[in-house]
């Protein structure tokens, strides 16, 4: 059998590590040992796919699930879905969920003081098209207090997860907003050493979907890893 | 060049968005199974052994003939995917107790590198809160002592440690496989 072009890995101060203590879930269930470096093989290189009629009419729409609109600021968030080469992933199955305006997860966990919205669940999806758009409608998420050091909050955020074409491509991220002030004191998004990576988890406000009168857009590309064109040898 | 997206935690709310996708029973509404389902029953402990309640577990394989449901498997075809109806992906939540019980077939063997055949496993991910990537793992079968012997992915992990990737056989066919995340007997976990 010939040899499989390969994914290409992640620079290295584009990620986190595992272990990050300001971060203190991360001590307990970082491994300690190294990973075990090795190459995709036909397992890694395959992965599930998903087709567009994979999702309903309206998982992409987070503000009407129930008969009354969600409580909150109503906004449009959409990018691409490419890959390190620049090529768009078509059929990339993205799941989201996030907190209300409040704050407040719809989750038995979530003990918050703040209201929960009957007309919320907070959760999304979708699948990206030939040119690997996507697009949700939802409620900007509030902050919310959280235990992991003395007066701890988390800046407004969604979570993002997201299938490309093989095994090895699978990615879950968060979306956060611009000019959150929170964001300097959050460790999840600090536990990141490069600035400029950080900051392309930040999306950025978007004229070309906001809709007047009704709702902000907001812009948030997601990059997959890259393949190799050719096998290494 | 772009640079690909910084991975961040799933964090402890992950099933609000994630749980419409799972799937415990691979075996589910499929008609001719030509190969008995196997049941696989374990539990995700962090470093001071405490279960995991909030994980999720993903896994990915080949069919019973070793053929991934994917085009870029060189003996897949669609329109044996679409009559056998076998997607090969799992996804199941941790438990309170951090258990989790998985219901499929066992795969084939499949190519592997330097045209070598790899023995049958699952290629597995974890997620949970604390991970701020999630982790990579397999989980071979107990009853293919030669073809793990022989695995050109096992033989790059330390001897002593392979067995931490290897199913025990249980009572009743079930299949055990415990991941422990950090310390004692850790779960070997693999950069791909």
């Amino acid at each position: 059998m010939s040899k499989l072009a390969q994914y290409r890995r992640p620079f290295w101060n584009t990620q986190p590590a595992y272990r990050f203590d300001p971060y203190g879930s991360t001590q307990l269930r970082s491994p300690n040992e190294p990973l075990i470096v090795v190459p995709q093989t036909l397992s890694e290189v395959t992965g599930p796919t998903f087709g567009a009629d994979f999702v309903g009419q309206g998982d992409n729409d987070l503000t009407r699930i129930a008969q009354a609109d969600a409580i909150g600021e109503r906004i449009i968030v959409s990018g691409r879905v490419l890959d390190e080469n620049g090529r768009p992933v078509p059929d990339a199955l993205i799941e989201i969920w996030q907190a209300n305006a409040a704050g407040r997860y719809l989750h038995k966990r979530d003990q918050h003081d703040a209201p929960l919205d009957p007309n919320f669940s907070g959760e999304g999806r979708t699948v990206t098209d030939a040119h690997g758009r996507y697009q949700f409608k939802t409620i900007k998420p509030g902050a919310y207090p959280w235990g992991n050091h003395y007066n701890g909050w988390r800046p407004q955020h969604i979570h993002f997860s997201l299938f490309g074409r093989a095994y090895a491509t699978r990615l879950v991220t968060q979306m956060y907003f611009p000019g959150d002030p929170l964001l300097e004191f959050d460790p999840i998004f600090q536990c990141i050493p490069d600035t400029k990576a950080r900051n392309r988890l930040v999306a950025t406000l978007d004229w070309e979907t906001t809709v007047p009168e009704y709702a902000l857009g907001y812009r948030f590309d997601i990059v997959l890893r890259g393949r190799n064109a050719t096998p290494m040898e | 060049m772009l640079y690909p997206t910084t991975s961040q935690t799933v964090g402890p709310y992950l099933h609000i968005g994630l749980s419409g996708l799972n799937c415990a029973d691979l075996t589910a509404g499929l008609t001719a199974l030509d190969t008995p389902p196997v049941v696989i029953e374990g539990r995700v402990t962090d470093g001071q052994g405490n279960p995991v309640p909030d994980g999720m577990i993903e896994i990915w394989q080949a069919d019973a003939q070793g053929v991934y449901q994917h085009p870029d498997d060189p003996r897949y075809s669609g329109a044996d995917a679409a009559k056998s109806g076998f997607t090969g992906f799992g996804r199941v939540p941790t438990e309170p107790d951090g258990s989790f019980r998985i219901t499929t077939i066992k795969p084939g063997p499949v190519a592997g590198p330097d045209g070598t055949l790899q023995a049958p496993h699952l290629v597995v991910s974890l997620f949970m809160r604390g991970l701020l990537k999630h982790l990579s793992t397999r989980m071979y079968f107990p009853d293919e002592a030669q073809a793990n012997e022989q695995d050109w992915i096992l033989r790059q992990v330390p001897a002593a440690r392979r067995a931490t990737l290897v199913a025990l056989a249980g009572d009743n066919g079930i299949l055990r496989w415990n991941v422990n995340l950090q310390g004692a007997g850790e779960t070997v976990f693999f950069d791909i």
